[in-house]
């Protein structure tokens, strides 16, 4: 029964309304997920029914960044998970060691929380200076956070929590400086970072990389959408090369399954075709 | 049928609990079975990251299937599942799973709201909800979702739950249909396969 503010054929009406106007393609989003955001919104912004929500969103592309930002998930952390940033330390650095030069794509960077843990990574095992990360979101103002690298002074804690329990051998706050409720990442470990928009619904592969990072974004996506953003991931990977993705997340279930082999117990698959 | 025998689940029962209430479960769990067409959904909170020794502790006292519920995983009949530690669990209308990490709800994530609330939209033939201890709100206003969509709101008896805070909230925003005490709790779930 749905007993929702805003009920299903409404998420659908407006999820059609961003894509014929914007483009932004959310019907392919896990339907109680992207209603649940919608709800949300909706209850945050204080709108007095669905039309005045549709209304708003059709004629203010101002509030459009609003509505993809909100109804999209932006919550990240550092060095979440420790065992697998222990894995990229351990297995998959010493690999990518051997190149040349490296290419690491973070797919929906959110506001950057693991692009600068890979960067400490890299700077630790002396690759960072062959390292080109590139950094995506679907939502502009998530990249222009991650490109400026502050983040609350409250979470340095757990994250140097995290980053110890990765195997990280430094005093985690000589990375960044403290201002007041504020931690402001090093310049240095920005210089091989690349920020851009990029829609992984509708935007093509666009470079090839040794590594791929995508970590719950494909939760939200449906099983059609999922197999479409592998096949652009396997696309965008080179031989060899390794994906990463969220510790409640598989490639099991998709056709490109069977070219990639799983690296240990974590959530990293190696590319073998 | 799906190839391992199980059929998507025609009645859900979900339980929501927090401080107190793996002592509760741990008591009914070796006395319950489960029948083709009910399922169990556990939303436990908990520290982030400690998911596994949750569903092997649970495991070790029932002959029922115990399993960790996976995103896009079809909710089926005879198994319970436990919601992972640190993603939100979401049922879908066609009665899969969807995981979600976004922002915490009452604190909590998992949140025992959402899952009521996502389940309660869901199609089932009969829903019903346990609310368990907990020094936390969360529960409430999923126990409030499950009752406005015609479900059954089962809790425990504040005065046996060892923190009486989260069943005595949900108990004052919404009249229970069944007040029990832990050891009637088995027989109250067996009689939900029928």
């Amino acid at each position: 029964m749905d007993i929702s503010a805003i009920h299903d054929e409404d998420v659908e009406i407006l999820l059609n309304d961003v894509f014929e106007l914007y483009g932004y393609d959310f019907t392919e989003y896990s339907k109680a997920s992207i209603k649940r955001r919608i709800n949300r919104l909706f209850t945050l912004d204080k709108f007095p029914s669905f039309a005045e929500l549709r209304y708003k969103v059709i004629n203010d592309p101002n509030y459009l960044k609003r509505f993809i930002e909100e109804i999209t998930v932006n919550v990240t952390e550092m060095f979440r998970d420790p065992s697998f940033y222990r894995v990229l330390r351990e297995e998959v650095l010493p690999a990518l060691g051997t190149y040349p030069f490296i290419r690491i794509w973070h797919a929906g960077c959110s506001t950057g929380e693991e692009v600068y843990s890979m960067a400490i990574l890299l700077k630790e095992a002396n690759l960072y200076h062959k390292s080109l990360l590139y950094a995506t979101d679907i939502n502009p103002s998530v990249v222009e956070k991650a490109r400026n690298g502050i983040f609350p002074m409250g979470m340095m804690k757990q994250y140097s929590e995290n980053y110890i329990a990765s195997g990280g051998k430094k005093d985690f706050s000589s990375y960044y400086s403290a201002n007041y409720d504020l931690a402001k990442f090093d310049e240095s470990l920005k210089q091989k970072m690349i920020f851009a928009t990029h829609n992984l619904v509708s935007d093509s592969s666009f470079n090839e990389f040794q590594l791929i990072i995508c970590r719950n974004v494909l939760i939200y996506f449906d099983r059609n959408l999922q197999t479409t953003v592998f096949d652009l991931f396997n696309e965008s990977l080179e031989n060899l090369g390794f994906l990463a993705l969220g510790s409640k997340e598989s490639i099991r279930f998709s056709p490109i399954a069977k070219n990639f082999k799983q690296i240990q117990r974590e959530k990293i698959w190696r590319k073998t075709v | 049928m799906a190839k391992n025998g199980l059929t998507l689940a025609k009645n859900l029962l979900l339980i929501g609990g927090s401080a107190g209430s793996l002592e509760v479960i741990l008591q009914f769990l070796p006395f319950i079975q489960l029948g083709p067409d009910l399922a169990i959904v556990m939303v436990l909170h908990r520290k982030a990251g400690d998911d596994s020794p949750l569903v092997e502790l649970l495991t070790f006292r029932t002959h029922t299937p115990v399993k960790e519920a996976e995103e896009k995983e079809p909710v089926n009949g005879g198994v319970i599942y436990v919601a992972p530690a640190d993603y939100h669990l979401l049922v879908e209308r066609n009665l899969t799973f969807s995981l979600d990490f976004s922002e915490k709800v009452n604190y909590s994530r998992p949140s025992i709201d959402l899952t009521f609330q996502t389940a309660a939209e869901a199609p089932f033939t009969k829903l019903t909800c346990l609310l368990l201890s907990g020094a936390n709100e969360d529960g409430s206003a999923g126990v409030e979702a499950v009752k406005l969509a015609g479900g059954t709101f089962a809790v425990q008896d504040p005065s046996t739950a060892e923190v009486f805070f989260m069943p005595q909230k949900a108990i004052n925003r919404v009249k229970p249909d069944f007040l029990l005490k832990p050891k009637d709790m088995s027989d109250f779930i067996n009689s939900l396969n029928s």
